[in-house]
C-alpha cells in the first residue's frame, strides 16, 4: 500500500476491483464502512457478486482477464471528459515529457518488438532530451509526442462500445463507474483502489496495476490522504518478506540480485544506480552502493572489507537472462535437475498454479523438507492421488514449527506498518520457531564446511555474531536488519560509536563503516528503541496518521509519495486533505518525502517522485517488459478466437513453458467455461492451517463451484449437486452452488458462462473436502513478475452423480 | 445492572462469521459435521452446539443485479419472554431472566426435554434447542458471566465492523436511532428497526424480515 489500512478512511470514493476485500481482508471494511458514513461511494468490480459487492453502491460485473479494457475505457473517459487533475498532472507525472522519434504503437504491439525472441527493446521507448540530457517537456500538454497526448491517443481507442464487448459490462454498468471514479479528479477529492491477487495473477498482471496507477495519477490521487494505489497483500507478513527479499530478483530493500555479468562489487552499482541529469531530481536510488555495502556488512560482517569487495563475490548471482520464479523452479523440477527442496510454511502441491505439474515435480527430487504446523499435500505429496509411493525416491522431512503466536517479532502489514508482537503462548513440544530451526541448520552445515568443500567462503565468512549460544533471538536479528556503526565513525557532522545502532538510513555509507540488512528498515530499531514495538495513539494531524503506533517503512512515513499531496506552493491541494504542509520554512504533518522546499522555490526544490530518476511519476512506464502503457491482450486462455483491440491476441512477451505437463487450451469448446479461483473468509491461503479447525471447516467444509442459474441449467445441475470441473491440466470434485451471483454475459455477441471455484481444499483433510483448485490452473505468468494466471481459464463442467 | 441490549445492524454486516465461531470458541461448543448443500450458510441452522449462526440469503434487486443479505440469528432475550412464561408452567424457574435482562436456561431445563418442542414453538424465531451433549435447553445467553465481569459478549467483541454492538438501553437505542437514520438516508427511505419495543435484541434491516430469515 503507499497509503494504509486507516487512511481508506479518508477517501471519496473506493473502487475494489481485482479483490474481494470483505472476505479476504475483512478488517478493512471497518475503513471503508468510515469513509462510507461520511458520503463516500464503494464500488466493487469482480466477476462475482461477492461479499464485498453486498456492500457496494456500484456492482459492476466483467469477463475475468479483462481488466485493461475495463480500466482503459476509464482513461479514455477521464481524458475526453477533462475529469483529470491537470496542474498535478503536467508537474507531478511524466505526462508533459516528449517522446523520442522511436516509439510507436502499431496492432496491438509497442515499437521494438522482436517476434523471434519475443521480446522488446525497450530503449526505442526512451524520451527525447535537451542538451543537458535532460528529458524535454511542454508543461501545456499540447505536443502530439508529449505522453498525454500518446496516452489519449492510446486510450481513445477503448470506446464504451468496444470495452462492453470485451469485458461484458454493460455501457450503462460500465459509464456508472466510470462517471463515479472519475469525480475524484476534483481538487477535493480522493479516490483510491483496493486490489489483491485479482489483479496480479494474469498474463497481464503488472499492467492491470500500471493501469490503475496511470488512472490515479491524472485524477492526482497518489500520495494523497484517502487515494494511492493500495495492494491488499495475502497474508499478513507478505509485505515485511517482500522487503526482506522473498523474491529472487531482489536483494533486501528491493536492491537488485546481482547477475553473473556484475563482475565486481563497481559493476554492480555502476549498473544498477540510476541517473539523472536534472538538477531537480533528488534520484534517492544515487545513495545505492550505501545501502548496497551496507547490506554486505551485515552479512559478513569483519570479514567484509574493501579489499575482498565487502564480499561480493561471495554473494550468489542469477546467470543474465535467466529468471528463477516460482513457476521456472517447478519448471526445473519437473525437468529433473532440481534434486533438493525446502518447502517452508508454504504448500505447493494445492498452491501452486497447475498443481499436477507440480506434484510430479517434487517426485523427482532426491530430498524434500517441508516445515510447518500441519500435515499437507506437500508434505505427503508421495502418497496422493495418482502416485504410487513404491515409485517415488524423494525423501522427505517434515519438521512442526512453531505458529506466529507462539513466538515474538514483528509482522509488516499491508500498510508498511512493522508491528511487534510479544509471545502469547507457548508452543507445543518439538515445536520450533523458523528462526531457530534456520540456526541449527546453518550451525551444522558450517561444521560440515570447516574440514573443507566447494566454495567455502560465503559459509564460513557468514556473520553470525548475533547468535549467542547457538538461540535464535528477534531482537538480534531486528537490530542486524536496522543496522550498527562498525567503527567510530562521523557522519554529517554527528559522532557515533563503533557497535551502536544507526539512526536511520541517511547514515548509512559506502566505506564499510556501517551495516544494515535492509536499509529501508534502518530506523525501526535505534537507540532509542524498538521503534516496531510503540504503541502511542496520538494523532496530530487528524488524518489517522497514528505516527507514534509501531513503525512504518521508509523512516515512519505513513502515506509514501506524500510531497505530492501539496501544491507547488506546498500547501495541500485542498484544505480536507492536510496530512502536510509547509509552513515558515518547515514541513508539518507527515514524514516528507524527502524535505526539500516545495516546487515554486525553483533553486533549492527536489520533485516529488524522489525514487524516480526524473522525480516524477511515470504515466508512462518506460521500464516495462510488456510496455510503456498498458494495454489489453486476451488471457492464455480465453472464450473468445480474437483480441478486439488488436490483431495481438494475448500478451506478446507472457510467460509460457513447454513441458507435456503445461497444456493451453484456449477458445477450444472442450473447455467452453472461464473460471476463476479465490479465497474464502473461512480459509486461509490452502487451508492447510484452517481445515483442521472444526470451527472454521463446519463453516466451508467442501470445495464447492459456483455458477450461474442459466450455467446450471444448462449442464442440468441442481444446487447442491456434486459436479466434476476439468482444464487441460486435470479435474477437481466440487458441490454446485447455484447462483444468481454469477450471470452469463454477450462477449463479442456469444453467450459466455463463467464459473468460480475456492482453492483452500486439499485430499490430506478432511475425507470428501475435495482437492485444490490450481489442478486446473495454468503455470502462465507474467512477464515482469511471473506471477501465474491462475484468475482466467477455461475449463469444462459437469454433473459427475457422486454423492457429496 | 442496567439493562443490557444488542444492536445488530445488517446493513453493516459483511458475514465474516466472526460472530459464529467466537461463539463457539467462548462457549467451547463442539463443531458439527457438516457437508457444503450449495450455499456459504453452515451449520444450516441453530443446533444443541450451534448458539449463533449467519443466514445467508439472495434476492433479485433493481440497484444491483442482485442483494445478498447476511442476517446473524439468535436468541432476542425479550422483555417477555414467551419460552419463560411456557417453561413456567411447565417448571417454574427453569428459565430465568438475570438483572440486566439476559434471558437464561438453567440447569432446571434438563426436565425440560419432553417439553422443549412447545417452548421452541412459543418463541416466535424458534430458538431453544435441546442439546443432547448438554442434556439441557441451549441458546444465546448474552455471555452473561462475561458482562457480570465488565466485558462484551464474545460476537460483538469479533465484530470488525460494528454490525454488532452491545451496551447499555439508552446508549444502543441511541444508536440505533442514528443507525436508522443513516440506513434511510443510504437506502431510499427503506428501514426499520425490528421489534424495538419487545426484545434486547434489536435489528435493524432494510428489508422485509423474511427476505432474511425465511424460516418459521
Amino acid at each position: 500500500m503507499t497509503n494504509h489500512w486507516i487512511d481508506i478512511r479518508n477517501s471519496d470514493c473506493i473502487l475494489i476491483m481485482g479483490s474481494n476485500a470483505a472476505e479476504n481482508h475483512p478488517i478493512s471494511m471497518k475503513w471503508v464502512n468510515a469513509a462510507m458514513d461520511k458520503g463516500a461511494k464503494l464500488i466493487s468490480v469482480d466477476p462475482r457478486f461477492t461479499r464485498t459487492s453486498s456492500k457496494a453502491d456500484i456492482y459492476a460485473p466483467l469477463r475475468s482477464g479483462t481488466d485493461i479494457a475495463f480500466l482503459g475505457g476509464m482513461m479514455n473517459y477521464i481524458l475526453t471528459n477533462r475529469k483529470y487533475h491537470k496542474e498535478y498532472t503536467a508537474n507531478y507525472t511524466n505526462a508533459s515529457f516528449i517522446v523520442g522519434p522511436e516509439y510507436g504503437f502499431k496492432d496491438g504491439l509497442f515499437a521494438g518488438f522482436d517476434s523471434r525472441k519475443k521480446k522488446y527493446d525497450k530503449s526505442k521507448w526512451a524520451f527525447a532530451k535537451d542538451s543537458k540530457g535532460v528529458p524535454k517537456r511542454d508543461l501545456t500538454l499540447k505536443d502530439p509526442r508529449c505522453v498525454f497526448q500518446l496516452m489519449k491517443k492510446h486510450y481513445a481507442r477503448y470506446t464504451p462500445g468496444k470495452v462492453s464487448s470485451i469485458t461484458g459490462t454493460s455501457v450503462k454498468d460500465l459509464k456508472r463507474v466510470w462517471g463515479t471514479y472519475a469525480k475524484t479528479g476534483a481538487v477535493d477529492q480522493t479516490g483510491t483502489i483496493m486490489y489483491a491477487m485479482g489483479w496480479t495473477q494474469h498474463t497481464k498482471g503488472v499492467q492491470n496495476i500500471r493501469m490503475m496507477a496511470m488512472i490515479q495519477l491524472v485524477l492526482g490521487n497518489m500520495g494523497r490522504p484517502g487515494g494511492g494505489v493500495n495492494a491488499l497483500r495475502g497474508e499478513s507478513n507478505v509485505q515485511g518478506s517482500t522487503d526482506h527479499c522473498l523474491l529472487y530478483h531482489i536483494w533486501p530493500g528491493y536492491l537488485k540480485t546481482p547477475r553473473a555479468s556484475n563482475v565486481s562489487l563497481e559493476a554492480y552499482n555502476k549498473k544498477w544506480t540510476p541517473k539523472t541529469n536534472d538538477p531537480i531530481s533528488a534520484n534517492w536510488w544515487q545513495h545505492t552502493p550505501k545501502y548496497s555495502v551496507s547490506f554486505l556488512k551485515s552479512m559478513f560482517g569483519q570479514a567484509a572489507t574493501a579489499k575482498n569487495d565487502f564480499g561480493y563475490s561471495w554473494m550468489p548471482k542469477l546467470d543474465d537472462g535467466v529468471a528463477y520464479s516460482w513457476l521456472d523452479l517447478f519448471d526445473e523440477m519437473y525437468k529433473g535437475t532440481i534434486k533438493g527442496f525446502f518447502a517452508w510454511g508454504q504448500n505447493p502441491a494445492s498452491s501452486g498454479a497447475n498443481a499436477n505439474k507440480n506434484r510430479k515435480a517434487m517426485a523427482k527430487l532426491d530430498w524434500m523438507v517441508n516445515v510447518n504446523i500441519f500435515d499437507s499435500e506437500t508434505a505427503e505429496f508421495w502418497k496422493g492421488p495418482g502416485m504410487n509411493p513404491e515409485e517415488i525416491k524423494t525423501e522427505v522431512f517434515f519438521l512442526p514449527c512453531v505458529t506466529s503466536v507462539e513466538k515474538e517479532g514483528s509482522i509488516t502489514n499491508s500498510g508498511r506498518w512493522s508491528q511487534w508482537r510479544y509471545q502469547a503462548a507457548k508452543p507445543p513440544r518439538g515445536c520450533k520457531q523458523d528462526g531457530q530451526i534456520m540456526v541449527e541448520l546453518f550451525a551444522k552445515i558450517r561444521e560440515l564446511y570447516k574440514d573443507g568443500g566447494v566454495f567455502p567462503e560465503p559459509i564460513l565468512n557468514m556473520r553470525w555474531d548475533f547468535v549467542k549460544n547457538g538461540k535464535y533471538d528477534a531482537h538480534a536479528v531486528a537490530k542486524l536488519i536496522n543496522g550498527y556503526f562498525e567503527k567510530d565513525t562521523t557522519v554529517k557532522g554527528k559522532s557515533f560509536k563503533k557497535g551502536t545502532l544507526v539512526p536511520s538510513f541517511a547514515y548509512l555509507k559506502d566505506d564499510g563503516s556501517t551495516s544494515s540488512a535492509n536499509w529501508l528498515y534502518c530506523n525501526s530499531y535505534t537507540e532509542k528503541g524498538n521503534m516496531a514495538a510503540r504503541r502511542g495513539k496520538k494523532d496530530p494531524t487528524g488524518m489517522g496518521l497514528y505516527p507514534e503506533w509501531s513503525w512504518c517503512w521508509p523512516v515512519n512515513r505513513r502515506i509514501i509519495y506524500n510531497r505530492a499531496s501539496v501544491d507547488l506552493n506546498g500547501k495541500p491541494w485542498s484544505k480536507n486533505k492536510n496530512i502536510l504542509e509547509y509552513k515558515n520554512g518547515k514541513w508539518v504533518g507527515d514524514v516528507p518525502d524527502g524535505g526539500w522546499p516545495p516546487m515554486v522555490n525553483k533553486a533549492k526544490t527536489r520533485r516529488p517522485f524522489i525514487m524516480k530518476p526524473d522525480g516524477v511519476a511515470s504515466v508512462f512506464g518506460p521500464g516495462r517488459a510488456d510496455g510503456p502503457f498498458a494495454e489489453h491482450y486476451e488471457p492464455i486462455e480465453c472464450p473468445v478466437p480474437k483480441n478486439l483491440m488488436s490483431g495481438t491476441y494475448t500478451n506478446p512477451v507472457a510467460v509460457v513453458y513447454a513441458t507435456d505437463a503445461d497444456i493451453y487450451k484456449t477458445n477450444d469448446p472442450r473447455y467452453p467455461f472461464v473460471a476463476t479461483t479465490y479465497r474464502l473468509s473461512e480459509h486461509w491461503q490452502t487451508g492447510v492451517l484452517t481445515r483442521w479447525q472444526p470451527w472454521l471447516l463446519e463453516t466451508q467444509p467442501q470445495n464447492f463451484v459456483e455458477m450461474s442459474k442459466e450455467l446450471a441449467k444448462l449442464r442440468g445441475i441442481n444446487n447442491g449437486d456434486m459436479c466434476k470441473v476439468s482444464s487441460g491440466r486435470g479435474e477437481v470434485e466440487a458441490v454446485a452452488m447455484v447462483t444468481g451471483r454469477f450471470k452469463p454475459m454477450t462477449i463479442m455477441g456469444k453467450t459466455v458462462h463463467q464459473l468460480g471455484l475456492p482453492w483452500c481444499f486439499g485430499w490430506v483433510y478432511p475425507e470428501n473436502g475435495g482437492d485444490s483448485s490450481n489442478l486446473l490452473t495454468p503455470s502462465a505468468g507474467d512477464p515482469n513478475t511471473r506471477i501465474p494466471e491462475t484468475k482466467a481459464f477455461m475449463v469444462n463442467l459437469e454433473k459427475s452423480g457422486k454423492r457429496r | 445492572m442496567a439493562g443490557k441490549f444488542f444492536l445488530i445492524d445488517t446493513t453493516r454486516c459483511m458475514a465474516c462469521r466472526g460472530c459464529q465461531v467466537a461463539c463457539k470458541q467462548w462457549n467451547k461448543l463442539p463443531a458439527t459435521k457438516t457437508k457444503q448443500y450449495g450455499t456459504y450458510q453452515n451449520p444450516p441452522d441453530l443446533d444443541g452446539n450451534t448458539y449463533r449462526v449467519v443466514r445467508f440469503e439472495e434476492h433479485p434487486s433493481k440497484e444491483n443485479s442482485v442483494a445478498w443479505y447476511f442476517f446473524t440469528e439468535a436468541c432476542r432475550h425479550c422483555l417477555k419472554p414467551p419460552c419463560k412464561i411456557k417453561a413456567d408452567q411447565i417448571k417454574k424457574g427453569a428459565i430465568i431472566v438475570n438483572d440486566f435482562g439476559a434471558v437464561l436456561f438453567t440447569k432446571g431445563t434438563k426436565e425440560l426435554q419432553k417439553s422443549f418442542k412447545v417452548i421452541k414453538q412459543a418463541c416466535p424465531w424458534s430458538i431453544p434447542t435441546w442439546s443432547s451433549k448438554q442434556r439441557k435447553l441451549v441458546k444465546c445467553h448474552m455471555c452473561f458471566q462475561r458482562v457480570e465481569a465488565g466485558l462484551e459478549p464474545a460476537c460483538t467483541k469479533t465484530c470488525p465492523t460494528g454490525a454488532l454492538n452491545f451496551g447499555d438501553e439508552a446508549q444502543i437505542k441511541k444508536l440505533a436511532n442514528e443507525r436508522l437514520t443513516a440506513a434511510k438516508k443510504k437506502f431510499g427511505g427503506r428501514g426499520e428497526i425490528l421489534d424495538l419495543e419487545d426484545v434486547r435484541a434489536l435489528y435493524l434491516v432494510i428489508d422485509e424480515q423474511i427476505k432474511y430469515r425465511p424460516v418459521a
